[in-house]
């Protein structure tokens, strides 16, 4: 651990690069598998993990593309292990099949995707918010995407250790969406869990091998597949399976299937849920971002407030599944008249929040898609621009 | 030099009267620029218990190209990581300080090689030292330059203490072959700081 200093509580304080929290916050929640292949901008998280790994008595494989690498993430996590990955857009792109995979058969596991500019191998050393609709619609087929994302170091820490929570409470993999700005930056960084948090274990079925159902939902709709190699015999399919794991082509049998998959997720939006927001209870107008672009919304609505604008800003911390009923509610009770969508793509966060608003609030995007972050500045212009068109 | 009391146009915070420095270190690749925008915002973090948000923009390439280290520091909350009007400028190579002395505000101040910069631009004090020709003539290696512009910066500017500095720079390089060499150079660098403040008074 580098220089530190400790707070009056007794935590750690570094001075540390999002992706080196994004390290801590795995370990912190207890996870000892890594398999990855470095790609800037997120290669100091698998330079991290293999320093970090073994000492935890965890695993690091650095494997040959990121096809093997989300494999063999998978095969740990269905050993019981708590495992995760880490890329940036092109290795995104080629892990999206096994995504889907590791969702249809149930496996918790943790993608981090520090996202550059593309489409494909685009500008690596320059920031991008290109992968947020690859990350809810990359696989093939309909599912159902947990994704959460971070707008400080601090919060890259936060939101890692959540996404180990998400994915094993959920039993499916969780997306941690970062962006260069956010991955390379340094910033205070206080290790709050460093001993109060309890690592995500795997949970053991409790009834004898011969009964067990490893698809058999309890209530909460969540099933949790035995580790394999623990006694518990049964098939694990990409295929769609009945509760026994066997593949299975009933009607009935399907339309369960898909719904309890993308009910698990969809029944417990309250707890997955989560964002932050600054100055809404007044907000005529209202600032829509994550990430890196926040980040300059958050300095624009400095300014603007400064100037007596009634600007907010909803901070989204988990994108998907998207706060369809929350994100309505806030600005009716702000009787806001336009919704700004600040983002650094070409256009992508803008369509669920316009499908979330009712007709009446018009919705505007902020974009910036040449490899640097949106400008408080630009934002600060653009708002005016509409406000007073 | 007099901490900046109001913040840059697009950056307002919103209490009045807290004290924020934007800060740009800038060179070519492989000159340690993001090294040392990294000890330094390390130094003011953790050191000098500061908020500092220091972020980074790099080509493609490992050697050459552009590359700048921005270190925000400030008394309160910092919204947005990068800066558009600086009070400090370090420059190591005339691309760096070509691109960026505009940049600089009027009452800010410019650090600029001597070897590397022979025109001057812009309305903000420059200063020319001889940050390369003193790494190459006292220690051999023209890579220590970054280290004896770190420790000019905090004699002259006194924006950061020097022992926060010289603990970071021991900590980092601890146990290399390069901690005395860095440590030389930034005692160099405290030096020749000491040396010019005397001179501008």
């Amino acid at each position: 651990m580098p220089l530190h200093r400790t707070t009056p509580e007794g935590y750690p304080v570094l001075f540390a690069q999002g992706n080196e929290a994004c390290v801590y916050g795995a370990i912190h929640a207890g996870c000892n598998f890594f398999a990855g292949y470095p790609i800037t901008p997120s290669t100091e998280i698998t330079e991290g993990m293999a320093r970090e790994m073994p000492r935890f008595n965890g695993i690091f494989i650095q494997m040959e593309d990121e096809i093997a690498s989300i494999g063999a993430v998978i095969g740990a996590s269905a050993a019981g292990a708590v495992a995760m990955s880490a890329t940036s857009g092109p290795g995104f792109s080629l892990m999206q099949e096994n995504i889907g995979y590791a969702y249809m058969v149930q496996l918790p596991l943790v993608i981090v995707n520090v996202q550059r500019a593309g489409p494909s191998t685009g500008l690596p050393t320059k920031l991008s918010q290109g992968d947020t609709m690859q990350a809810r619609w990359g696989t093939h087929g309909d599912y159902t995407a947990i994704v959460v994302a971070a707008a400080t170091v601090q919060e890259t820490y936060n939101v890692t250790i959540r996404a180990f929570q998400l994915a094993e409470r959920f039993s499916t993999p969780v997306v941690v969406l970062l962006d260069e700005l956010i991955g390379h930056m340094r910033e205070k960084l206080v290790l709050k869990e460093i001993k109060r948090l309890t690592p995500v274990q795997r949970t053991f079925p409790k009834i004898p091998p011969e009964w067990y159902f490893p698809y058999k939902e309890p209530l909460d709709m969540v099933a949790h597949p035995a580790p394999v190699g623990e006694g518990f015999r049964y098939s694990m399919t990409g295929l769609i399976h009945d509760k026994s794991g066997f593949p299975t082509a009933i009607p009935s049998e399907v339309n369960h299937r898909m719904e309890i998959l993308k009910n698990k997720i969809m029944m417990h939006c309250q707890d997955i849920w989560n964002w932050k927001e600054h100055y809404t209870e007044d907000a005529k107008y209202l600032i829509v971002a994550y990430g890196s672009a926040a980040r300059a919304a958050r300095g624009a609505v400095e300014t603007l407030r400064n100037r007596r604008i009634r600007v907010g800003l909803i901070d989204l911390k988990t994108i998907w599944p998207f706060p369809y009923r929350p994100l309505p509610q806030i600005a009716e009770k702000a009787k806001t008249k336009r919704v700004f969508v600040a983002e650094n793509n070409m256009g992508q966060l803008i369509h669920p929040v316009r499908e979330a608003l009712p007709q009446n609030i018009k919705v505007h995007g902020i974009r910036r898609y040449d490899g640097y972050s949106l400008d408080p500045y630009e934002i600060v212009q653009l708002v005016k621009e509409k406000i007073y068109a | 030099m007099t901490p900046q009391k109001r913040t840059g146009t697009q950056q307002h915070s919103p209490q009045q009267g807290l004290e924020r420095l934007n800060i740009r270190i800038s060179g070519s690749g492989g000159q340690g620029v993001i090294s040392t925008g990294m000890l330094l915002g390390e130094a003011l973090a953790i050191g000098d218990g500061k908020n500092v948000s220091q972020s980074q923009s790099y080509g493609p390439e490992a050697r050459g190209g552009a590359t700048r280290a921005d270190i925000i520091v400030s008394d309160g909350e910092i919204y947005f990581p990068e800066c558009n009007r600086l009070d400090i400028l370090v420059a190591f190579t005339y691309e760096a300080y070509e691109k960026y002395a505009i940049e600089v505000k009027a009452e800010g101040l410019v650090l600029a090689d001597e070897q590397a910069v022979d025109v001057l631009v812009g309305n903000a004090t420059t200063l020319q030292m001889p940050f390369l020709e003193l790494a190459v003539k006292k220690f051999k290696r023209s890579i220590t330059a970054n280290m004896i512009a770190l420790g000019f910066l905090a004699t002259f500017t006194k924006i950061v203490s020097k022992h926060a500095l010289r603990d970071v720079v021991q900590e980092q390089f601890a146990g290399t072959k390069y901690e005395e060499l860095n440590i030389k150079a930034l005692e160099q660098g405290f030096r020749l700081g000491v040396k010019h403040g005397r001179k501008k008074k």
